[in-house]
């Protein structure tokens, strides 16, 4: 049995030789640090600076917590401060540090039907979205974005219904686009909707409760838990990202002169 | 949002300037699905060979079963393979998930009832004589086989490049087991899923040529090569 495993493996080795020589380091992070192009922005500064090459999967922080959980990445970069926590109590990951943060904005179509334009309680703000009953897409894909805009509803004490709330199960690109072409409300962190903002007729419209604050955070998978986790790279890139040098790349990256992330890693 | 007019411009300008990472791409996809066919192939034909000529209990309930394998959904494949691979899994130590070995596995586990089901197809219709006449003249088994299968050549190869333009077009098991990783798993259909949902459509664009570019190519090749054959007979 042993044998057979060895051989397979031997197999696969000379397959797919040439490819890698160093352990490469897996980040799981969510769609809206990629979808936004940070990720591939700093990449290249990680790699060429440590030496490591990092391989990038993006999905939403459900997905990318539950890779981390079973072992199949090395890192995770996401944003749910509740799920993170119990990640890390459940002895999933180890070494958690802040990264950037930006917030949650409300987008909808120019005409803005059920008049949130300026308003700044996110509570409010889904009152009027609820009450005008006007189409309102979500995530609906167990993300970050998706958590937080089911606890926004909750706290409004709301139950919206299936004849205008649509859930799409999609990443926060292709929710932008759907709203877009349905003239719809939805909400967005900062970072995707400035990436998306010129090839969208959306308008920003509310913005500035605390309640939207939307804190990124980078966790190593923790290497007790299964053998040949990238532990050192792991370390290597949260120590990269949360240097002086990796936070002024994510300061400086900016669309439009706008910042999408602040980081918060370093303090004077 | 541009019109189509000017995103397809700007996909043509993205192909024949020759756009690195779009080129990696092809690249890419074309690496792991040629992998994938070559492994298949041989054992795939050995088994259709085995179908038509072999003798033993279950001919036909095997068939049936890779029939049916013909239907299955390429995310099922995904998952599949994904639970197999997963670090919990029976194979987790083998740390494949995320890899190009994963996706070429899956494409194997894709086009190798595909390869069974057609391959089975036309061994059949080929003439019992040639089996029956390479034995009788003592030929050795293994040589025999290798003459069937010389035979229907033609129709093989059509197995093979219905197979291959299957694997090369699928997007779920590669999403899935590949992970769309930049510059390591990203393929052509999973980098069209990605770029349409961010909105730019151009690379979209350009990669779709290139799939729609290759079918014509395998399609013309085959009409060619079988118009030859029906030429010599």
């Amino acid at each position: 049995m042993i044998h057979k495993k060895y051989i397979f493996t031997a197999i696969l080795y000379i397959f797919s030789a040439g490819s890698i020589l160093a352990e490469p380091v897996r980040l799981a992070t969510t769609t809206s640090t990629d979808n936004s192009g940070l990720i591939k922005e700093l990449l290249p500064y990680f790699e060429k600076e440590t030496g490591n090459e990092l391989l990038v999967i993006s999905a939403g922080t459900g997905q990318a917590l539950r890779m981390g959980q079973d072992g199949n990445v090395d890192v995770l970069l996401v944003h749910e401060p509740e799920a993170e926590k119990r990640f890390i109590q459940a002895g999933y990951g180890v070494n958690k540090r802040a990264v950037m943060y930006n917030d949650f904005v409300f987008v909808g179509p120019e005409s803005d039907p059920a008049g949130i334009k300026g308003e700044s309680d996110a509570i409010s703000t889904l009152k009027k979205i609820f009450i005008e009953k006007h189409v309102f897409i979500s995530r609906g894909d167990d993300s970050g974005t998706h958590k937080k805009e089911l606890v926004l509803w909750e706290k409004a004490g709301l139950k919206p219904q299936k004849s205008w709330y649509r859930e799409a199960g999609l990443g926060m690109g292709r929710v932008l686009q759907i709203a877009d072409e349905l003239n719809a409300y939805t909400i967005v962190d900062r970072g995707t909707w400035l990436a998306f903002k010129s090839k969208l007729s959306l308008k920003l419209l509310a913005y500035g409760d605390k309640r939207l604050h939307n804190q990124y955070s980078i966790i190593a998978v923790n290497p007790a838990r299964y053998s040949g986790i990238n532990y050192l790279g792991a370390m290597s890139l949260i120590a990269w990202i949360t240097s002086i040098g990796g936070q002024e790349k994510i300061e400086n990256f900016r669309i439009n002169d706008q910042i999408l992330f602040i980081p918060v890693a370093v303090k004077n | 949002m541009e019109g189509i007019l000017i995103t397809t411009q700007k996909a043509l300008h993205l192909l024949v300037t020759g756009d690195q990472e779009l080129w990696s791409i092809v690249i890419l996809s074309f690496s792991v699905s040629l992998k994938a066919i070559v492994l298949t192939t041989p054992p795939a034909m050995l088994v259709a060979y085995s179908l038509v000529n072999g003798n033993f209990p279950g001919k036909r309930v095997i068939l049936a079963v890779f029939n049916s394998l013909l239907s299955v959904p390429t995310v099922v494949i995904g998952l599949f393979l994904y639970v197999m691979l997963t670090r919990q899994g029976p194979f987790g130590d083998l740390r494949l998930l995320f890899s190009q070995t994963a996706m070429v596995i899956g494409q194997i586990l894709l086009c190798f009832p595909i390869l069974v089901a057609l391959g089975f197809a036309t061994i059949n219709a080929a003439d019992r004589r040639v089996r029956e006449t390479s034995i009788t003249l003592g030929a050795p088994w293994w040589y025999t086989i290798l003459t069937v299968l010389y035979e229907v050549r033609f129709g093989l190869l059509a197995a093979v490049l219905t197979g291959f333009g299957r694997i090369i077009s699928e997007v779920g098991i590669s999403m899935m087991v590949g992970g769309n990783i930049l510059g390591y798993t990203r393929n052509i259909t999973t980098a069209i899923a990605l770029e349409t949902s961010k909105g730019e459509f151009a690379q979209g664009i350009a990669l779709g040529i290139v799939l729609l570019a290759l079918a014509f190519v395998l399609t013309t090749f085959l009409t060619y090569v079988q118009g030859k054959q029906g030429m010599s007979k």
